[in-house]
């Protein structure tokens, strides 16, 4: 069927008018963030910025405590992603493979709690992180998060384990594997694209976490996403340093998606709906 | 993220293509001596007390961390409703129940009441401009030739990928009263009253900022997926009703969304469970301001709770939320397990 030639140019040009909605912002906070000041301030917008400069990255690099707010980050980052790939590989193996008592409670439990209200938890967090002394401290950060990253976790990968079939696990078995062995050697390297696809959106959940650590950690245990949302009012109009942090900040993410963006989105997408 | 969890099972071809491999060799080899000796590893019949242990020692740790990580906060924060508890009580470290008082309070205070329907009016016009602005964004990707979608996608990449905080630390900027881009463009458009314009000054206009930075960084979501799930119908549905003599909108709704309903009903709940609970960018925008006017339940717990140091009313606000998120996630729940029949 033959399309009008306006028929065949108008989804074109939306999509343009949609790309540019969707990525202007981003391109925005980077090109401010490499503009010299006197053009972020300019009456009419700079759009490219030719006389690059890194001085706003030095200005945001060079706050007083950048660096501990950077290591807290990766920290508690990658420690809570770690330890509930960990939890959650033994659970959802569980409940791919195993038939017992309970399991559907559990699987409802998981499901709930992914959806778990811990923007209105914050206060019952602080109060429990105070009364065990932990307030300012990593490791309610590093364990709240990981329980917030611990059910989609689970749920993700109970899907990659059940997606393995288990006639290749069997036969490791039958070839005297134990069923310890039959997941380690058979089902464990089967995984890699699930792992990473989870660990990605572990990552990204715990990275941007902003409500709890607003509460719980008001002096030392700061990490990126304060840093940056204090950064506005700390320097007042600096514009050009503000886009410097907010581009540091969102680097890694950006930097994480567009390595792992295929698997990941892959996996998101498949199929969001089924049947 | 309910909703993707799913797909993940289709998508491993490559093993599958082992499996079948290694069944063969197995089969080769006959079965005969392995299968006697590891029968008691394998959970089926004539389970030993270890194998049917085995399930819930895996459990365990899950389990142990989701009562004492999720479950104990949210009793916590049920306990605390029902406590007068401020500053001095927090710093003495006492205890003084006072029942119901938290609540009536609550219920008998104008301000709740606006900020709970100030709440609801925020979700349903987010969802709807999500739903309907994700849906459409989904269809033109269905549309779009090879090179276009691509382009479309990084765009729709870029807005999900990027973090809250560093999104909405963007959008002031891009909103700035005398040097954003944004009254530039309305300026140079002939709108010469929005040159210097205040967005954070006024509910509204706080809202539109608020509401536009969501539906941007929310869209990408529903479009890839809507883009998903139109992929899974099968082009001889369109050729049949073509056939048939349907024009576009009838093949919309004979066609595609009686195919997508599932999609639509699941993702609209989950869109409307994230955004009645979203804090970071209310409260990053203008921590709920001006005068409290942007302040949506989550922001008003926290301001009433932590705030104001009223630790017991931001508690009782919170389990209110709670109950009204609760309902929403029962909805959801039910439209979930009709589809699931494998749980």
């Amino acid at each position: 069927m033959r399309r009008s030639l306006i028929g065949r140019t108008w989804p074109n040009v939306v999509a343009v008018v949609l790309f540019v909605f969707f990525a202007f912002p981003v391109y925005w906070m980077i090109s401010t963030a490499f503009k010299p000041s006197k053009d972020i301030i300019s009456k009419t917008p700079v759009f490219v910025p030719f006389d690059a400069t890194l001085e706003h990255f030095k200005t945001a690099v060079n706050v007083p405590k950048f660096w501990t707010y950077t290591a807290n980050s990766f920290i508690v980052t990658v420690l809570a992603v770690v330890i509930s790939l960990v939890i959650a590989t033994l659970a959802s193996f569980a409940i791919a493979r195993m038939r017992f008592r309970g399991r559907k409670v559990f699987v409802l439990v998981i499901m709930a709690a992914q959806m778990a209200p811990w923007e209105v938890m914050t206060i019952a967090v602080y109060l429990i992180s105070r009364d065990n002394e932990m307030l300012n401290s990593l490791v309610p950060l590093t364990a709240f998060y990981m329980m917030m990253v611990l059910p989609f976790t689970i749920w993700t990968l109970r899907g990659f384990i059940a997606a393995v079939p288990k006639e290749l696990e069997e036969s490791a078995m039958v070839d005297g594997c134990t069923r310890t062995q039959a997941f380690v050697k058979v089902i464990f390297p089967l995984l890699a694209p699930g792992l990473m696809s989870t660990s990605l959106f572990g990552f990204i959940t715990a990275w941007n976490e902003f409500p709890l650590v607003l509460i719980i950690n008001k002096t030392d245990g700061q990490t990126l996403p304060l840093w940056l949302s204090s950064f506005q009012t700390a320097f007042g109009n600096d514009w050009g340093a503000t886009m410097a942090a907010s581009t540091l900040f969102a680097l890694p993410v950006l930097i994480l998606f567009v390595f792992l963006q295929r698997k990941a989105v892959g996996g998101l997408t498949d199929g969001a709906v089924k049947g | 993220m309910a909703v993707h969890s799913e797909r993940v099972q289709t998508q491993s071809p490559e093993s599958g293509k082992a499996a079948v491999a290694t069944i063969e060799t197995s089969a080769a080899r006959g079965d005969g001596a392995g299968t006697a000796k590891k029968k008691s590893a394998r959970p089926a019949d004539g389970r030993s007390i270890g194998s049917r242990l085995a399930p819930y020692l895996l459990l365990l740790p899950a389990t142990v961390a989701t009562l004492g990580l999720l479950g104990w906060p949210l009793l916590k924060t049920v306990l605390v409703s029902f406590q007068n508890l401020n500053a001095r009580q927090l710093v003495q470290h006492l205890t003084e129940w006072n029942g119901f008082e938290n609540y009536t309070e609550q219920l008998k205070d104008e301000q709740f009441w606006a900020v709970t329907g100030r709440s609801v009016a925020f979700t349903v016009l987010n969802v709807f401009l999500i739903m309907v602005g994700g849906a459409l964004v989904g269809l033109l990707l269905n549309r779009l030739g090879k090179k276009m979608r691509l382009l479309l996608s990084i765009g729709l990449l870029f807005a999900w990928a990027m973090p809250v905080v560093a999104s909405t630390t963007v959008y002031t900027w891009l909103f700035e009263t005398r040097f954003g881009v944004v009254n530039w463009l309305l300026d140079s458009l002939g709108w010469h009253s929005m040159a210097a314009y205040n967005w954070t000054g006024s509910q509204y206009s706080t809202f539109f900022v608020i509401l536009l930075l969501l539906v941007w960084g929310s869209i990408p979501f529903v479009a890839f997926n809507m883009y998903a799930a139109l992929t899974t119908i099968p082009k001889e549905l369109y050729e049949a009703a073509r056939m048939d003599g349907a024009g576009s909108v009838k093949i919309f709704t004979a066609v595609m969304f009686p195919n997508l309903k599932p999609f639509f009903l699941a993702t609209t709940f989950l869109e409307v469970i994230w955004i009645f609970k979203a804090f970071t960018q209310i409260y990053a925008i203008k921590a709920g301001g001006p005068d409290g006017l942007t302040r949506t339940l989550p922001i008003h717990a926290f301001l009433e709770g932590s705030g104001r140091q009223h630790y017991g009313t931001g508690a009782a606000i919170a389990v209110l939320t709670i109950l009204i998120l609760g309902v929403l996630m029962a909805y959801y729940f039910r439209i979930i397990l009709k589809q699931e029949d494998e749980l």
